[in-house]
């Protein structure tokens, strides 16, 4: 690992606090599905934010308009620290994990890892530097030349989280991307995700249906009503306290725990009115 | 997190056995036919034991090699202008939903239509038989590979295409870097189909051509001994129509394995 080098990042512009501020979004698919409904939300740099909310609220709705994969039907959404703000980040300044590794089968792990810097134009030299770095840092150094067949749904993600991670984004999406593993591997994941996220200083939005996983995590949570989506409560988390086993078992962890149950169970009750 | 699922490696005893047990089966099979032949006194003239036919393979190789090498051209210049025309026009189709639309009801057309029924019209408007018969086998070949292909560029992961997307990929890297690989195991499905309905198509379009003389196939000297009732080259030919497409068969597959085996199930021993 070479934590000094992936800190290395160039300070933001004062006053740009937010890296990315949607307002009033709405987005309705072309099968008429009203997946959001002024959805505002203001993201801040440095975050570890957690999207909540029941199945089909439109947390991966959200998460793809700030990819910019999907354009809103209605609203707005703002960069305010970006050169190119009318069209988001540039390429490269947003990492995307997906729900699944969605990985390349046809390349080895390196290969799949080296695809954003390859797309990029990266020189070669350096972009294998990148690469083993990255690799190292998600613990899969010794990994670099297997193939995607070859590796348990852990070590997938962990690949799929190298590749989100090694054009060193400001900005990292990650979409339910453990719901799939079993729960000692997701302990130890969420463990990684955090020692990334506080040697980067990437900004992370996380979607999870997990009240445990985002009081886990975040340092801020919000809440999200049934489909379609709007901002039912936000916690602001104290992030001062070591995340590890202890604190698993710890007071302050079972009273976010419960703020965040109680806050989904109300959205949940506000959201089968509307 | 050190776990791997590595492919277990086959032991060589049971490599061993995997080569023998089907070419003994098929040695046991020769003899049984010859040992049916001498046995039964079958004449020659109905059916040749297999030492007969090693015999008339060897001394009728002046007459048979020039006729395979003709049927093997037309197979093969068939199969490779199938393999670049079906790939092409996948990559055409699946461009745009209208042109797949537009062109979806010829492609229903020449699919559903026996082939070897258009062939007295090719034969007519063909400037000669060799290109006729060509055609006939490009057109058999052609659409197994078109429908594989086309099925491989849209079996691409929506996912990886929203990944590549936002790394501001273009169209021609998302279909170079991912939508052919994606595509690798269809195309190969199609190769391997291709490549044996080719040499059918070149065999059965000769017999629709009723080609005959100096420069004719295989299907030809098939026929010659048919009616000249020498029955020895009937199964000579028909042993070298065989080997050739066995050989057509083992080549493409291999090539398929050549390809795949690093990463595709189809490829890829079971674990047990």
């Amino acid at each position: 690992m070479s934590q000094a080098h992936l800190a290395d990042r160039p300070e933001q512009a004062p006053g740009a606090r937010d890296i990315v501020a949607l307002s009033a979004v709405s987005k309705i698919y072309a099968n008429g599905t009203l997946a959001l409904k002024g959805f505002s939300l203001a993201v801040e740099r440095g975050a570890f934010l957690s999207l909540l909310g029941p199945s089909g609220c439109g947390k991966s709705t959200a998460l793809r308009l700030i990819a910019g994969l999907i354009a809103p039907s209605a609203g707005h959404i703002a960069w305010p620290s970006s050169s190119i703000a009318r069209r988001g980040l540039p390429a490269g300044e947003i990492g995307f994990v997906f729900q699944e590794p969605t990985l390349m089968p046809w390349r080895s792990v390196a290969g799949n890892v080296a695809l954003p810097l390859m797309l990029k134009g990266v020189p070669e030299a350096e972009a294998e530097a990148r690469v083993t770095e990255i690799l190292g840092a998600v613990g899969l150094a010794d990994f670099a030349e297997a193939y995607p067949r070859e590796l348990s749904g852990g070590m997938k993600m962990r690949v799929s989280i190298a590749r989100a991670l090694v054009t060193r984004p400001s900005l990292l999406l990650m979409d339910e991307p453990f719901a799939a593993l079993d729960e000692i591997t997701r302990q130890k994941l969420n463990d990684d995700v955090l020692a990334l996220w506080r040697q980067t200083g990437v900004t992370i939005i996380f979607v999870t249906h997990s009240v445990f996983e985002s009081a886990y995590l975040s340092s801020r949570i919000v809440v999200m009503t049934p489909r379609p989506g709007r901002v039912h409560a936000e916690l602001t988390l104290d992030t001062s306290a070591e995340r590890n086993a202890d604190y698993r078992t710890s007071e302050a962890y079972r009273v976010v725990t419960q703020q965040v149950s109680w806050a989904l169970k109300a959205a949940m009750d506000s959201g089968g009115a509307a | 997190m050190s776990e791997t699922n590595r492919p277990p490696r086959i032991s060589t005893a049971e490599l061993v056995l995997r080569v023998l047990v089907p070419v003994l089966v098929l040695v046991l099979a020769i003899v049984a036919w010859h040992w049916a032949v001498t046995t039964y006194e079958v004449p020659r003239y109905i059916v040749p034991g297999p030492g007969e036919v090693w015999a008339t393979l060897c001394t009728d190789w002046p007459i048979l090699l020039p006729a395979l090498l003709v049927t093997l051209r037309i197979t093969v210049s068939a199969l490779v202008l199938a393999l670049i025309g079906g790939v092409l026009l996948a990559i055409v189709l699946v461009q745009s939903k209208w042109v797949e639309l537009a062109l979806f009801p010829f492609a229903v057309i020449l699919q559903v239509t026996p082939i070897i029924a258009i062939a007295p019209l090719l034969l007519i408007y063909a400037p000669d038989t060799p290109t006729a018969l060509l055609i006939c086998a490009f057109l058999v070949a052609f659409f197994p590979i078109l429908a594989n292909m086309v099925a491989g560029l849209k079996s691409v992961d929506h996912n990886l295409i929203d990944l590549f997307e936002l790394y501001g990929a273009n169209r021609l890297q998302i279909l170079l870097l991912l939508k052919l690989p994606a595509a690798m195991p269809y195309f190969m499905a199609g190769l391997r189909i291709g490549g044996g309905l080719a040499l059918i198509a070149a065999v059965v379009a000769e017999f629709a051509a009723g080609s005959a003389g100096k420069g004719s196939g295989l299907a030809f000297r098939l026929l010659e001994a048919q009616y000249r009732l020498n029955m020895p080259r009937l199964f000579a030919a028909l042993v070298l129509l065989t080997a050739t497409g066995v050989a057509i068969f083992g080549l493409t597959s291999f090539i398929a394995w050549l390809v795949l085996h690093r990463w595709h199930e189809s490829a890829v021993a079971r674990e047990r």
